[in-house]
């Protein structure tokens, strides 16, 4: 026994020791972009049911929509793609797309106006989450077949009514709006699915990448696509493995196992500045960071109680303490970029201010109870209005819990307050202003959970129609003006105070070129990058 | 003497039957209960905790019109005791259903995942029993020593420290300062899906493939998790196996073995030992079994991605199917290291034959 223990711990030993002589591996191949980031989130990969960061990761970069956002210039907005050019019908309702031509699928299938009426139909019949994107066009699936029309070489949509364009257009650019190659998908039809089960782990686009694998929780392999109609990309491979922690993706980019890492807190980010040949890429993304009073709380409604409380955030010192680097101030609802957004920024801390309207207010010994969910950073800005709001005799207990918990509560419109975050659904400013400031039936039978307006029982008082006007507003510029006038209000009156607008802080290898993660509007784009 | 020969028969048959069959049928009965009841305390737990899995699926923004639609198609509207009859019949016929995360098979990510904790578990265990094993015995047979005090102190630290921070500590330096093994995951990046997928273990896979350039880097990602998990298991066995050995050497015929003048090797090993391995085998089996289901966070820190990372982000996603395939899995695990150290059990002690 003890023999046969000494041989196997010498063996044992043996291959540790051996294992030391290994050279560390110390760059990545410079055909390969390698990226460590957490995509537990990914549930599918077929667009027309994709709806989440990393998925949207993979979509922007396989497949082609008819229009489309120009990486390197994404304050232009949206362009042709897989569309060379549209018009618009007199009545506005109708945009009939002129496809491109010579354009191809990962398959060698020609990209044709019929695959892109298939993948918009089939987004609207197979009515998974993200259909709303396309539904709210008065889309269903039985109107498809007159709706949504492929002649020839084009394509024509028609709206249930007149719409801004830019409005119809920018949801084209959201992930529901990749075109799929029709004849590979129904050929993995099963069950009368169109394809939905293949295209879940499958793809079958026309962009620069393709899937080579993708393995839950564990990585996704891209592979280049040699003919893509843009050029072929610079890099052949892009592989994005799954790593949760901050300190390991800090610890495998300092060691150049990899040239991108997504997701360092602040003091992996602080611990790497200036380290050689690392580089901190910065991105402001769409994310908002708010807090909202409840209309049904007889003082929380009061006009003078809302303003105070905007008054008794310590917007500075949370952006400049446990929030550093990762959010900046931002105090409305439509995140900076986005078409129609202000920086307006008037609230700041000021105690006596506040003391002074909740003195005009008559609130005196006020109690409010937060849900809270438990994120770490949510739970640090709870604490925060804690300490704030007591300053001005305001109790405030915070109900921490999961989303479950939590999101029942008000959804039910159950919680006098709410310290939550949103993202826009797709890039265009309807998307926030949709459910920050409307809301047309405001009891309780309505049940619509989705607007954040009804959740928080605040009849808008006169915003609905506004947002209502701004939707169908043809002249961009006009409609511009519109959203802006919409948030200067909501400012003055609405019951949410956001604080904070979300900034992305990559660590890159410097050698990384031409990165854009999408900013507030997309997803990351891979083929513009070089190394 | 027909009459005599089939009396015979009837109690060979019969001591047959009670020899084996009832031990069989009596094993596949418990199996089967506690399977049972393993997954009826999951399912509960699963349908109280406070998540919400059609939110997971639908998103904050849903309507509620979504919301009660995929509510629906998850079943999740009939009643409870009727889901998980509906549940119970799919497992019997070997379908855990479909993961809400990544619409696959929950079945065929379990045959993905699981060969990766096997895989780190077993070299954990193995490490922890060839250095626990010796290093509690020594402590013993030098009871009061440095060597006893340096078990001790062994064992404490395995005990005290945090496995994150340990962990996240020897990437740091190992790795990070020093580069002498791989960093996070099982394989460099440039490996992955370099061997053919035979057991799913890398190690085997690659000696299998004869490539030995895919075998050394593997093993260079495997040595500090399973490292990690050794010192774990080491604390445990060594601290155990010190408490055994001081009872058999405390023991009258141990006493009388070395009045007779037997060398003290031939104590400690052929009599002191030998009576401990019985014990030995339940601690062992007792540890590889914790390894194997409880090394979540080495998992997470290491990005291993094996059951124990699987179980967790499926539960903190509410993919109930996921969660109890999984359950299931590392429950049989637990049934079958219990059975299989019951029968070593009886291999080496002729008393429980």
């Amino acid at each position: 026994m003890k023999r046969i223990t000494n041989i196997l711990a010498s063996v044992v030993l043996g291959l540790s020791v051996g294992v030391t002589g290994l050279p560390a591996v110390a760059e990545t191949p410079p055909n390969m972009l390698v990226v460590a980031n957490r995509i537990d989130d990914i549930t599918t990969l077929d667009p027309a049911e994709s709806f989440e960061f990393a998925g949207a990761d993979v979509s922007r970069n396989v497949y082609g929509k008819l229009v489309n956002f120009d990486p390197m210039d994404l304050a232009a907005g949206y362009g042709p793609d897989l569309a060379e050019s549209w018009t618009v019908s007199e009545d506005g309702k109708t945009i009939t797309f002129t496809m491109r031509e010579g354009v191809n699928f990962h398959s060698g299938n020609p990209v044709t106006a019929q695959d892109a009426e298939f993948s918009l139909r089939r987004a609207v019949i197979l009515n998974k989450t993200p259909s709303f994107i396309l539904t709210q066009f008065g889309f269903t699936a039985e109107n498809v077949g007159e709706t949504i029309v492929a002649d020839g070489n084009t394509l024509s949509i028609t709206t249930d009514k007149r719409y801004a364009t830019s409005f119809v257009l920018n949801c084209l650019t959201a992930t529901i709006g990749g075109i799929v190659d029709m004849k590979t998908v129904m050929a993995n039809e099963t069950d009368g699915d169109m394809g939905n089960a293949w295209l879940k782990t499958n793809t079958a686009g026309s962009g620069a990448y393709k899937v080579d694998s993708w393995k839950p929780n564990e990585s996704v392999t891209l592979s280049a696509n040699p003919d893509f109609y843009l050029g072929a990309p610079s890099l052949e491979r892009v592989i994005v493995r799954h790593v949760q922690e901050s300190a390991s993706q800090r610890l495998l980019l300092e060691r150049g196992d990899i040239d991108l890492a997504r997701n360092l807190n602040p003091d992996d980010v602080k611990g790497m500045d200036g380290a050689e040949g690392i580089d901190i890429h910065t991105e402001l993304r769409g994310r908002l960071m708010y807090i909202s009073l409840n209309g049904k709380h007889p003082v929380l409604s009061k006009p003078e109680v809302k303003t105070a409380i905007k008054y008794l955030i310590d917007y500075e010192g949370m952006q400049n303490s446990f929030l550093d680097g990762q959010y900046t101030i931002h105090q409305n609802f439509l995140p900076a970029t986005y078409l129609g957004a202000i920086d307006d920024a008037p609230y700041a801390l000021n105690v006596e201010k506040a003391k002074e309207l909740l003195a005009s207010a008559g609130v005196e010994g006020l109690e409010i109870t937060a849900g809270v969910r438990e994120a770490q950073e949510r739970v640090e800005i709870g604490q925060s209005l804690q300490n704030t709001f007591a300053q001005a005799g305001i109790k405030l207990n915070l109900v921490v819990g999961t989303g479950k918990q939590t999101l029942s509560k008000y959804r039910a419109r159950e919680l006098d307050m709410y310290i939550g975050a949103w993202g826009p659904d797709y890039p265009d400013p309807h998307t926030n202003a949709g459910t920050f400031a409307y809301n047309p039936d405001n009891s309780d039978e309505a049940g619509a959970t989705g607007l954040l307006a009804w959740r928080n029982a605040w009849d808008t008082g006169g915003l609905t129609e506004k947002v209502d006007a701004a939707v169908v507003e043809g002249d961009r510029d006009k409609r511009r003006a519109m959203y802006e006038e919409i948030q200067r209000e909501f400012l003055k009156t609405a019951p949410f105070a956001v604080m904070f607008q979300k900034i992305e802080q990559n660590g890159k290898n410097a050698a990384v070129q031409n990165l854009n993660l999408g900013g507030a509007i997309t997803a990351i784009s891979y083929w513009p990058v070089t190394k | 003497m027909a009459l005599v020969e089939s009396s015979e028969k009837g109690r060979r048959r019969s001591a047959l039957f009670s020899r084996y069959v009832v031990p069989t049928a009596k094993t596949l009965i418990s199996i089967a209960v506690t399977m049972l009841g393993l997954l009826l305390v999951t399912f509960v737990i699963g349908r109280v905790m406070p998540i919400d899995p059609v939110l997971s699926i639908v998103g904050e923004s849903a309507t509620k019109a979504t919301y009660d639609a995929a509510r629906e198609t998850m079943g999740l509207d009939k009643p409870v005791i009727v889901q998980f009859f509906y549940y119970l019949r799919d497992v019997l016929h070997g379908d855990f259903g479909v993961s809400l995360l990544n619409s696959r098979p929950v079945a065929e990510d379990i045959k993905r995942v699981f060969p990766a904790t096997l895989e780190l578990a077993t070299l954990g265990t193995l490490m922890g029993v060839f250095l626990g094993v010796p290093l509690g015995i020594y402590a013993a047979v030098k009871r009061g020593t440095w060597i006893d005090q340096l078990a001790r102190v062994v064992a404490l630290i395995g005990y005290s420290m945090p496995i994150f921070w340990l962990g996240l500590m020897g990437l740091l330096v190992f790795y990070g300062i020093l580069g002498w093994v791989g960093g996070p995951g099982r394989v460099g990046i440039f490996y992955v899906d370099v061997v053919p997928s035979v057991t799913g273990m890398i190690l085997i896979d690659s000696i299998l493939d004869g490539n030995w350039t895919v075998f050394k880097n593997a093993f260079s990602h495997i040595i500090l998790p399973a490292s990690l998990l050794g010192y774990y298991s080491l604390a445990y066995v060594s601290r155990m196996t010190r408490s055994f050995m001081l009872e058999q050497l405390t023991a009258e015929y141990i006493t009388t073995a070395r009045v007779k003048g037997l060398p003290e090797r031939t104590v400690i090993w052929r009599h002191a030992f030998r009576n401990i391995r019985v014990q030995l085998i339940t601690v062992i089996a007792l540890s590889y079994a914790t390894l194997l289901e409880g090394s979540v966070l080495t998992e997470i820190i290491f990005s291993w991605p094996g059951i124990g990372s699987y179980i967790t982000t499926a539960l903190l996603s509410a993919d109930m199917n996921a969660v109890m395939g999984g359950t299931v899995v590392v429950g049989l695990v637990f049934v079958l290291l219990n059975i299989f150290s019951d029968l070593l059990y009886k291999v080496f002690d002729p008393r429980a034959r």
